[in-house]
């Protein structure tokens, strides 16, 4: 289960504001995390509480294809990202990296900021704890609870590797 | 069943007859592709796949260090050494500096993207080679770790939108111009998990070049890929570029779109896409009076030569504005030579220009041309996300070679009609 708080952001959050591209040569998660959404608010990687959960509107994590967006965030202790949709890189990434997304049609109108919330990961409920309100995210499609079922991308990776019989 | 060029690319990769739109399959993969900074990550991850010791085919995964090359700092420098002993350990494909360029000018000029093939790139410009009639789209590190293991892919089928132009460009319009337009009509999220194929007698006119520069910019409408028809144009640069085989797959007349989009020509001027969206264009000459302090006029969008020809013919002969830096980064050494022979460069200097070594560099933020506070720039880049160029209160406005170049003469947006 995943409680915290509602940090709460507009719709086409890119990848840049999540992390500055200057940023980029840095592989240290740790070391990235303090940079967080620097460019968005300086104040924000020292105010963030780690397992709160981001809120935001449509297409988050637009731009470009950088994995340390979605590292970085779980380097800070993003609990889960909640979102009506994600831009397609971001979500490919944040799955295959195992930071928790999931889409709400109505998550932007349904949460304030600072709100309590929370998420049951296996069923998809999302609850605002401020006011009551129940809400169900999207399914993800049966081959990404594949995914998410055998631990991450690179895990589904090796059992496929050791199925192709040829160990590389 | 009738299909659409971009489902039938998959379709060959996943071995299937036949897939619609929605369908997850596992995609054979014919180029990898990674950068300096996706792969260091990848790198990391590949050594957790079990089992995995060895990419899947070193010739068809390709690393390009090319975003903070040559080695802006010392953290740079570390990352570049080790994907530079991985690439030379596995025997990937690899471009070391001075043989390197911008990864998504250089592949199609090495030839090493063609038409029907299926590319996926640690960098989510990779959508670029849809301008040669290829699949291909942006992944992350993880991705591309598991790709090197697999040599596949999984793939959600993308419903396909149709971009139509219709008519004849109007004088100083370019490719960039056109995408600009068609980002600003669909918003940067109009195309999400969606192919975008761009059709109509107005695209059979465009150049390769300028092909390559409108897919490039398909993700900035948040689309998968986006894809050209193969045509005479198209097989006629691939052949300059190599002899190896390729497979041209068009859509069928009865394939279905999720939607068509007609534009006509006519209504379309060289456009400028204002801070901080790329999709927030206007037409340049409604740009007002807005004083500049940097021009850019390269990056994998406008690197290319035709490009850079544009901007020479604009500058020949005149001056940059005395408060304006302008930089000239042609996108791979070739370019580099043929400017350099074409006597662009000689142009460029004569102008005030600065001409940089092949880069991404000041485009995202990197290095070689970084903004101040409450700077601005004309770039022919693809983002101008807030911070994207440097400081947080600097402006970022995107355009083509034409409107750049123009834009450096006078100090101010403007177009190259206004000259």
């Amino acid at each position: 289960m995943i409680e915290g708080n509602v940090w709460k952001f507009g719709r086409d959050i890119d990848t840049d504001l999540i992390i500055a591209g200057r940023y980029c040569n840095i592989s240290d998660p740790d070391e990235l995390a303090k940079h967080v959404f620097e460019d968005f608010d300086p104040t924000f990687a020292g105010r963030f509480v780690p397992g709160d959960v981001i809120v935001a509107g449509a297409n988050f994590g637009c731009g470009s294809s950088r994995e340390v967006a979605p590292l970085c965030l779980k380097a800070a202790g993003v609990a889960a990202v909640v979102a009506p949709f994600f831009a397609r890189i971001f979500y490919r990434n944040a799955i295959n990296i195992g930071l928790p997304i999931f889409e709400l049609p109505d998550a932007a109108r349904c949460f304030g900021q600072g709100q309590g919330i929370r998420i049951n990961p296996d069923t998809g409920t999302v609850v605002n704890l401020s006011d009551g309100t129940s809400l169900q995210a999207v399914a993800f499609p049966e081959f990404m609870q594949k995914i998410i079922g055998a631990g991450g991308l690179l895990q589904y990776a090796g059992e496929r590797l050791r199925g192709q019989g040829n160990d590389r | 069943m009738a299909m659409t060029m971009t489902e039938k690319i998959l379709a060959a990769h996943a071995g299937l007859s036949e897939v619609h739109p929605g369908q997850i399959i596992n995609a054979k993969v014919d180029l990898v592709l990674a950068n300096e900074l996706s792969a260091v990550v990848a790198i990391e991850e590949f050594g957790k796949i079990k089992g995995a010791v060895k990419v899947f085919d070193p010739r068809k995964v390709v690393i390009v260090p090319d975003h903070f090359t040559p080695n802006k700092d010392i953290q740079s420098a570390q990352v570049a050494k080790k994907v530079r002993e991985f690439a030379l350990a596995q025997r990937t494909l690899y471009f070391e500096v001075g043989r390197t360029g911008i990864e998504h000018v250089l592949l199609p000029e090495q030839g090493l993207v063609r038409p029907g093939m299926l590319v996926i790139g640690g960098d989510s410009h990779t959508c670029t080679y849809g301008g040669v009639g290829a699949f291909a789209t942006g992944v992350g590190s993880t991705d591309v770790a598991v790709a090197w293991a697999l040599g596949e892919v999984w793939l959600k089928v993308p419903p396909t939108i149709r971009l139509e132009f219709r008519g004849k460009k109007r004088p100083w319009v370019s490719g960039k111009d056109l995408i600009l337009y068609a980002v600003g009509r669909l918003g940067v999220d109009g195309a999400t998990y969606s192919a975008l194929e761009f059709t109509g007698e107005g695209i059979a006119e465009l150049n390769v070049a300028e092909r390559l520069t409108m897919a490039n910019m398909a993700v900035e409408a948040g689309a998968k890929n986006g894809i050209f028809a193969v045509d005479a144009k198209t097989e006629s640069y691939v052949r300059t570029a190599t002899e190896r085989p390729y497979t041209i797959y068009q859509s069928d007349a009865e394939a279905e779109y999720a939607e068509t989009i007609v534009f006509d020509l006519a209504d379309i001027e060289p456009q400028v896409a204002f801070p901080h969206l790329p999709s927030n264009n206007k037409p340049v000459a409604q740009a007002g009076d807005l004083p500049i302090d940097q021009v850019v006029i390269g990056s994998c969008t406008n690197g290319r030569i035709e490009d850079l020809r544009v901007a020479a013919a604009l500058l020949k002969g005149k001056k940059v504005h005395p408060r304006v830096r302008c930089i000239v980064i042609p996108g791979t050494q070739k370019v580099y030579l043929q400017a350099l022979q074409e006597g662009l460069l000689e142009t460029f200097i004569q102008a005030d220009c600065v001409v940089s070594t092949p880069t991404c560099g000041p485009c995202l933020g990197g290095h070689m041309g970084i903004l101040a506070e409450g700077e601005r720039c004309v770039s022919t880049t693809n983002r101008n996300f807030v911070g994207r160029m440097g400081h947080v209160q600097s402006e970022v406005y995107l355009a083509g070679p034409a409107v750049a170049a123009a834009s450096a003469l006078s100090g101010q947006i403007s177009g190259p009609q206004e000259l």
